[in-house]
């Protein structure tokens, strides 16, 4: 038998129906769904007389909309069109039968953090949602990707999805990671090295010492902005730091299914000799602290460094770079560690778990943000809140000057009201610094916890590695 | 879904690259719960003023591309999140067909799912089209689905790959959902046989 890569092994156990030209029925385990991609989706289940397939691998959670604020109960503080859309997956949740958090569940949360911490995502298993970000549960040795609406549906109705198969790319950070520099700056150094569309077609899976050193909430990390290189997939090998996280979670398998599980997920690695269509190599040790300058993740560099010239770039991006500059109000050749910020967001998908609360914490502990500063953390979910107060982390983020939040998607992509005015520019550790992302004219810098936690003190990027 | 076979249309040209899902509709309209009436909102934040009114040197805004059907953009087109409500909005406004040297996955297969035909040419070939769009309201561009021919107005052809089965789909404006029932036997089976294998999922 040839060998296979990892992502071959977990595309090939889950072929329901091949066509002779490849197209294929994917078996889906689990079905992510949220408020904003799924109202049409259902609607059109009513509208064909059609079931849900498998309520029971459906989960569903509010998390795009909901306020932060401490006072969300009270219905008033949602807009109109948010509470429709809230209320609407209450419904249909209830009616379809599917597993559901709603708002006032100390569970509730964003999607992708939700799902590991409840061990509804394990190794080996294909997961979708209706959101780009779904490549976070990648870092299970899981194949996880978005999906648009009409698959949401189709998922829905059939519980497979119509896919052909990606290539193979594999991306390998070896040694070790420096001091301050954390698994969002080395998916940020992927993505400046493969652009914004060096990952399309492809699957990725990371490996090497470095990724293999990463916390489970590390590999997340790095596997949630797989999306933001294009790359329909990010993938992890599981290992013992997966099983040991997975284990004892409310849905993950207890007793002999545990072991037989665990029989099957030591399987799950690409065999020697294993072919990829693409490989990219980066040192571990060269990777610093990264900041975003412009308007798309690859426009990635070292906190050292200074605002490119567009005349330095080819083609396209020469104009896409004038435009990128003259919308965050930077010029050519200024210092990154001189733009000043007014505000700071810490949480997201991408870096709302308790490991980036402990390390932006680490940063902040004693100390105070600069005063004016506009700075929140929203927890990914209401169990990394919990742990975060129980750890005494809360209290650091509140002493220093934060708000602490509940949890919700909130100023990653401003669906709710937690958004920047035009102008307002934002220390992010979100996952996309698209123009008005995080509202109309506002200005977003992505960065790690531990590196918006710098800039929340000294009121500019900062080199984290200073304040260390 | 609304057939695809041929379109001759007015192309709006955007020379822009990494034209992303935040641009094409912004959040702000994804709180629908609808899938019609977001054209009016297609590339809001770049198609008008804070006040609403319309900025003048947008593409979409200018008298000559206000009918068009095509558009011609740059690099990677589409790229971000996953929300059907791109592909909603440029079918809403009646653009039926995107022409880019690149598209994001998620956001191609979107646009199949829509009556939507992303068309992906070679570099040389997408500038040649973008000089013909940026010619305005004469310059008509042809697409063919069936001959998968894309036609200048001076009549230059350039020919473009698409998936068969994906195309099949959109000439007949089917419904995956129809044809993957269908397979429910096979669903069933592979259904029985992990879930023994499996019992954990």
């Amino acid at each position: 038998m040839s060998p296979k890569t990892l992502y071959d092994k977990i595309w090939d156990a889950h072929i329901a129906d091949e066509a002779d030209d490849g197209t294929c029925l994917l078996y889906i385990d689990r079905h992510l769904v949220h408020e904003v991609t799924s109202p049409q989706a259902f609607e059109g289940l009513r509208l064909a007389g059609r079931k849900v397939r498998r309520p029971d691998q459906t989960i569903a959670v509010p998390d795009h909309n909901v306020p932060t604020t401490l006072d969300r109960a009270n219905a008033a503080t949602m807009t109109e069109d948010s509470r429709i859309q809230v209320e609407a997956l209450d419904k249909n949740a209830k009616d379809f039968g599917l597993h559901y958090y709603p708002v006032s569940d100390v569970r509730q949360g964003v999607v992708h953090i939700v799902g590991p911490e409840q061990g509804w995502t394990l190794p080996g298993m294909t997961v979708v949602c209706g959101d780009s970000h779904t490549a976070t549960h990648g870092a299970f040795g899981s194949l996880a990707h978005g999906i648009g609406t009409s698959e949401v549906e189709h998922v829905l109705a059939t519980q497979t999805l119509i896919q052909k198969k990606s290539k193979n790319m594999k991306v390998e950070i070896t040694g070790k990671l420096a001091p301050g520099v954390t698994a969002k700056d080395v998916t940020m150094a992927v993505i400046g090295q493969t652009g914004t569309a060096g990952g399309t077609g492809y699957v990725i899976e990371y490996c090497g010492e470095a990724i293999e050193s990463l916390s489970m909430e590390g590999r997340m990390t790095v596997c949630n902005m797989a999306i933001e290189g294009g790359a329909r997939a990010g993938l992890i090998a599981p290992d013992q730091t997966t099983f040991d996280y997975c284990m004892g979670r409310p849905h993950a398998p207890k007793g002999a299914e545990w072991e037989a599980a665990m029989a099957y997920w030591k399987t799950l690695f690409t065999d020697e000799g294993a072919h990829f269509d693409k490989v990219l190599t980066i040192k571990g040790e060269d990777i610093a602290p990264l900041v975003t300058w412009g308007t798309s993740p690859e426009d990635v560099l070292a906190i050292t460094d200074v605002v490119p010239s567009p005349d330095s770039f080819e083609g396209g991006k020469v104009g896409a770079v004038k435009r990128s500059i003259e919308y965050m109000g930077l010029t050519a050749g200024q210092k990154l560690s001189d733009i000043e910020i007014d505000t700071v967001f810490i949480g997201s998908c991408t870096n709302g778990r308790i490991e980036d609360f402990r390390a932006a914490a680490a940063i902040l502990k004693g100390k105070k943000i600069k005063e004016g500063m506009r700075a929140m953390v929203v927890p990914g979910s209401g169990l990394v809140r919990a742990q975060a107060e129980e750890e005494g982390i809360a209290q650091i983020f509140i002493d220093a000057g934060f708000e602490w939040r509940l949890a919700g998607c909130s100023m990653c992509l401003a669906m709710n009201p937690d958004q920047l005015k035009p102008g307002e520019r934002c220390a992010a550790t979100s996952n996309r610094n698209f123009e008005g992302r995080q509202g109309r004219g506002g200005r977003t810098h992505l960065m790690s916890p531990a590196m918006a936690a710098a800039a929340a003190i000294t009121g500019k990027l900062t080199d984290v590695r200073d304040l260390m | 879904m609304e057939k695809f076979n041929q379109l001759t249309g007015i192309a709006a040209p955007m020379d822009l690259v990494n034209i992303d899902t935040d641009m094409i509709i912004p959040k702000q309209f994804l709180k629908t719960i609808k899938r019609s009436g977001l054209g009016v909102n297609l590339f809001d934040e770049m198609r008008y003023n804070l006040d609403g009114t319309e900025i003048e040197d947008f593409v979409l805004n200018q008298p000559a591309y206000r009918e068009a059907s095509i558009l011609v953009a740059g690099d990677n087109f589409g790229c971000g999140s996953s929300r059907e409500h791109a592909p909603w909005a440029i079918a809403d406004f009646g653009i039926r067909c995107v022409i880019s040297t690149s598209f994001a996955d998620i956001f191609y297969s979107n646009c199949f799912k829509n009556g939507i035909l992303p068309i992906v040419l070679p570099e040389d070939q997408r500038d040649a089209l973008m000089k013909d769009a940026e010619k305005g309201a004469n310059a008509r561009i042809e697409i063919d689905l069936e001959a998968q021919t894309v036609t200048s107005s001076d009549g230059e052809v350039f020919s473009f790959e698409v998936d068969a089965f994906k195309k099949h789909c959109l000439q007949n404006g089917l419904d995956d959902i129809g044809l993957t029932m269908e397979k429910v036997t096979a669903i069933d089976t592979f259904e029985a046989t992990a879930g023994a294998a499996r019992p954990w999922v």
